[in-house]
């Protein structure tokens, strides 16, 4: 443990959407690009003015942030040595190979071979997030899409709207995010967790920074003699080598396409039209309400709980999205108290605690959620009235996290595809699962909603209501770094 | 009660015979990962004691490392492996391999040195098998027809059973009408629960004497260890501050590999292998930390969990080489990073206390702490040491320890006698 007050973050080095959401800036569209012209792409991204974490009073109009995928680090001339540093994950890219598709679940429909954009030789090479308080975005876009002309090719533009805090299917988003340790303030040390706490250590969302581990999480680190301007920060860990990596992230993004109508008429019709049944199935598979409340009794405000009063999933069932995504437990099952429950616990003789420990250690795999919403949605009444409104809408699904294993993939496929998530009976995400049949041909495709008065009450046949159209894996350089690797040549 | 055990067999493949070998082995496979129970070299799926079983080329992946020590590695050739766990003994079931798939098997170890058509198939299997020094069975005596017979059942019920409120006082009700429905199937032939066979006597004998005899040779030589124990401790210390850590990445190939035979159902199968730290303080070590690790998971860790790890249906600890590798191999449920994730959150110490002992293993302190805690360094160096399974069997693929724990609650529910009736409602829970 260091008893040394640890560096404080360079703020100005860090780029915005790490700190904030820009919920403000309520218009926000995001580029994809391909480089056409290195030279000037660099030369672009060299000068970009791109949005740091400082907080800025009043909020700037504008916001730009700038990710770049593993496919447009070489377009971009970086040399793959030194490219070789970043994750495994995301030199393979979301859409790099089978077996990662199989893992995530982009299956049938949602397979990267129907996708819009991102797979193949369709990967974008530069993202470019734009954010613009109202009546503020469609003349900036246009003249930054003169400016950029030069360096590149513009593959698509993702569009969003702003919903006002919903997400497409009615349900208030964005609620629950974990609290980034910005202060430093949690110890650098491996210890084990009894509590489950919001507060996450830098080094999870930064990198260059200590992860929950205490360690730092592998990423390119250059000899001095690579970087003789000194552009780069020096690595806390290794002060020898220059840190190509830190105050980056990496940016996960799915454009997910809803059919809002799918749910709420599939629903209704099970409730044989009873809408405020469809209306609380449709709140137990999120495992919120509608307005975002949470349904663990006595939950203190919108995040003030988590599930060690609600362990047989009476209130909020365990396949509910929201238990699924972040199950809110601490290393060990809830109650641990005392050297002596710890030991029983530790070595797996508490036969009680051992179903409540099928799933711990959420602190691993929190994700931070940046995501906007696309089209318009119909409200749950429209969705039910005939014809079914067919306009695309959905989510821009946007994380951010140091190690793309560890969180987003294994929330992915681990709690969100996962069949038998927390012991249940072999059921996908109520939202998100792909519905597909196990290889035993055991079908994946109901949800249960435990009840103490008898055996789980289960929708079945859920049909499939999100699909992937596109997708990728990108890494949000800290500014010095963007500098660096866009310098001229 | 049937116990389970671990059958072993390792052979040389013949020069110039891999390439064949390897086109043998993806024959048996309907997709890379998945085998064909029904295949025509070795049909797994008709062998109903078999759980798991593995076969593969085992090559030298990393006894290069012991470079790293300045020892040149042995020269270990290639070996032709076949594993896995059955119900009863593993020597009867090689013979059941042998008169069952002869001919595949005979094309199979065709390729092997030693093999030629005129060889006795069995006696072969039994002259190249192999003990397993630690062995790892999740629920002790469960059998294969066990699992099937009460998944059929949990199918069943769960099917049936009104998923409506319980009336109070109805529970005990609705209970004996699912029993009665369960009782008529089972009188149509269309469901079993067989009875389970009392374990033999020799077994019985043969697993008190081991339960007693460890501890009471840990007894006798505990005054000898107490004095060795500073030097122990002093030697350990150096040597952990002393022996390499060696962590690089996986090549992006060699992940590739593994990664296409993983994640093609609910459970996965995870092998692998590395040299033992030269010298004999590692050496010795080695067999008496194994010794332990089967004692403790035979006698203590056999209903249901490994510590805290709920998810391995089983492990195993081999030394082969005359002690100069250790192969660990496993049936896990789950993908592998959350394997990873128990591995590092959940029993770290327990992996540390016997892989430390292997080349270039991330650094530990004291025996348990640190080392896999070391989750970057950890996860690179597991998958640098994994190993392909070009072929793998599992006799119930869709059904977990998880569910196995609560079918096997629910046919206890249905064979016990009279409820009371919030037992009763906890039982139709279950369904
Ligand atoms: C179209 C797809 C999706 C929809 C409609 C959706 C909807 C929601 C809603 C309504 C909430 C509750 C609001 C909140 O707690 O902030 C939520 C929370 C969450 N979602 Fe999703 N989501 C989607 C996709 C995903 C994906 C792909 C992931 C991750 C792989 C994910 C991870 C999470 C997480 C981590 C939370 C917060 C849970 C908590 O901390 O309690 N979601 N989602």
């Amino acid at each position: 443990m260091t008893t040394t007050t640890p560096r404080p973050v360079e703020l100005d080095d860090v780029q915005g959407l790490l700190r904030f959401g820009y919920s403000h800036h309520t218009e926000a569209c995001f580029l994809l690009l391909r480089v056409k012209d290195p030279a000037a792409a660099r030369a672009w991204l060299a000068q970009a003015p791109v949005t740091t974490a400082v907080e800025a009073k009043p909020v700037p109009a504008t916001a730009m942030q700038v990710a770049i995928s593993g496919p447009g680090l070489a377009a971009l001339g970086i040399p793959d040595d030194l490219a070789a540093g970043f994750s495994e994950e995301f030199l393979a890219g979301m859409a790099g190979d089978e077996d990662r598709s199989r893992r995530l679940g982009d299956l049938d429909s949602s397979h990267p071979s129907n996708w819009a954009w991102g797979a193949g030789d369709a990967v974008p090479h530069v993202l470019l997030l734009l954010y613009a308080l109202p009546g503020h975005l469609a003349d900036w876009r246009r003249s930054l899409e003169a400016e950029l002309a030069s360096g590149f090719t513009l593959q698509a533009e993702l569009d969003t709207a702003d919903l006002a805090g919903r997400e497409p299917f009615g349900f208030r988003d964005g609620l629950s995010q974990p609290e980034v340790d910005w202060e430093r303030r949690r110890p650098v040390e491996d210890r084990d967790r009894l509590e489950y706490g919001n507060l996450t250590c830098l080094g999870e969302f930064l990198l260059g920074y200590p992860n929950e581990y205490g360690l730092y999480t592998d990423r390119p680190l250059l000899d001095p003699g690579r970087d003789p301007g000194v552009l780069l920060p020096r690595a806390e860990d290794r002060p020898e080598l220059a840190d190509l990596g830190r105050n980056g992230s990496y940016l996960v993004l799915r454009e997910l396409r809803q059919d809002v109508a799918g749910l709420w008429r599939w629903l209704a019709q099970q409730a044989g039209g009873d809408l405020d049944r469809a209306r609380d199935w449709a709140e137990a598979m999120v495992g919120r309400k509608l307005d975002g409340r949470s349904r663990i009794p006595g939950a203190r405000g919108l995040n003030g709980f988590d599930y060690a009063a609600d362990p047989e999933g009476l209130h909020c069932p365990f396949g509910a999205h929201i238990r699924r995504a972040n199950p809110r437990n601490a290393d060990y099952p809830a109650g641990t108290r005392g050297i002596l429950a710890r030991v029983r616990r530790f070595l797996g003789f508490d036969a009680g605690a051992l179903p409540q420990d099928l799933v711990a250690s959420t602190r691993f795999h929190r994700i931070l959620r940046r995501g906007r919403a696309f089209g318009t949605p119909p409200v749950p009444e429209q969705a039910l009235a005939e014809p079914p409104p067919t306009a695309g809408t959905g989510l821009h699904f946007i994380c951010l996290g140091a190690n793309i294993g560890r969180q987003f993939e294994f929330v992915q496929s681990a709690w969100i595809q996962g069949t038998r998530f927390a012991g249940l009976p072999g059921e996908g995400d109520p939202l998100l699962g792909h519905r597909l049949p196990g290889p035993d041909g055991a079908p994946s495709d109901c949800f249960s909603i435990p009840r103490a008065d008898g055996p789980d009450q289960r929708l079945c046949g859920l049909p499939h209501f999100v699909e992937v159209r596109g997708g990728g894996y990108f890494f949000l350089p800290g500014i010095r770094a963007l500098r660096y690797m866009t310098r001229p040549r | 009660m049937t116990p389970q055990s671990p059958f072993l067999v390792v052979a040389s493949v013949a020069a110039g015979r891999e390439a064949g070998l390897r086109a043998l082995l993806a024959e048996m496979n309907s997709a890379p990962g998945v085998v064909d129970p029904d295949n025509p070299v070795l049909p797994f799926g008709r062998f109903e004691r078999v759980h798991f079983a593995r076969l593969m080329v085992l090559d030298q992946t990393t006894m290069a490392d012991l470079s790293l020590y300045g020892v040149s590695p042995p020269d270990l050739g290639l070996r032709l492996v076949l594993l896995g766990d059955c119900d009863g003994p593993a020597r009867t079931l090689l013979d059941e391999l042998a008169a069952g798939a002869e001919d595949g098997l005979r094309r199979l170890f065709g390729h092997c040195e030693g093999f030629d058509p005129g060889t006795g198939l069995a006696a072969w299997l039994h002259a190249h098998s192999r003990p397993t020094q630690a062995n790892y069975v999740n629920w002790l005596g469960r059998t294969v027809c066990q699992i099937h017979e009460e998944s059929a059942l949990q199918r069943f019920l769960s099917a049936r059973v009104p998923r409506m409120p319980v009336a109070s006082g109805e529970a005990r009700r609705r209970r004996r009408e699912l029993i009665e429905a369960a009782r008529a199937e089972q009188r149509a032939g269309r469901l079993r629960l067989s009875a389970p066979q009392p374990a033999p006597l020799g077994w019985w004998l043969g697993n008190l004497a081991h339960a007693l005899g460890v501890p009471l040779l840990a007894l006798l030589v505990s005054p000898m260890l107490l004095l060795a124990a500073p030097w122990f401790v002093w030697r350990l210390r150096s040597l952990e501050r002393s022996d390499p850590e060696h962590c690089p990445p996986p090549e992006a190939g060699h992940l590739r590999a593994l990664r296409e035979l993983e994640d093609r159902g609910l459970t996965n199968q995870f092998t692998a292998v590395g040299p033992v730290k030269p010298g004999a303080f590692r050496h010795a070590l080695v067999p008496v930390l194994l010794l332990a690790i089967d004692w403790g998971a035979r006698h203590i860790f056999h209903r249901g969990h490994l510590a805290r790890v709920q998810t391995i249906h089983f492990a195993r600890w081999v030394v082969l080489d005359g002690g100069a590798r250790v192969l660990f191999c496993s049936n896990y449920d789950g993908i592998h990073e959350a394997y990873m994730d128990d591995f590092i959150n959940k029993v770290a110490w327990g992996l540390n206390l016997i892989f430390s002992n292997g080349v270039g293993w991330p650094r530990t302190d004291w025996l348990v702490a640190r080392g896999a805690r070391r989750e970057g360094c950890f996860k690179k160096y597991q998958r640098a040491h994994q190993v392909p399974s070009q072929v793998w069997y599992d006799a119930y693929p869709g059904v977990t320890l998880n569910d196995m724990r609560r079918n096997r609650r629910i046919r206890e529910g249905l064979e016990q006698g009279e409820m009371g009736e919030d037992q009763a409602l906890a039982w139709l829970r279950l369904l």
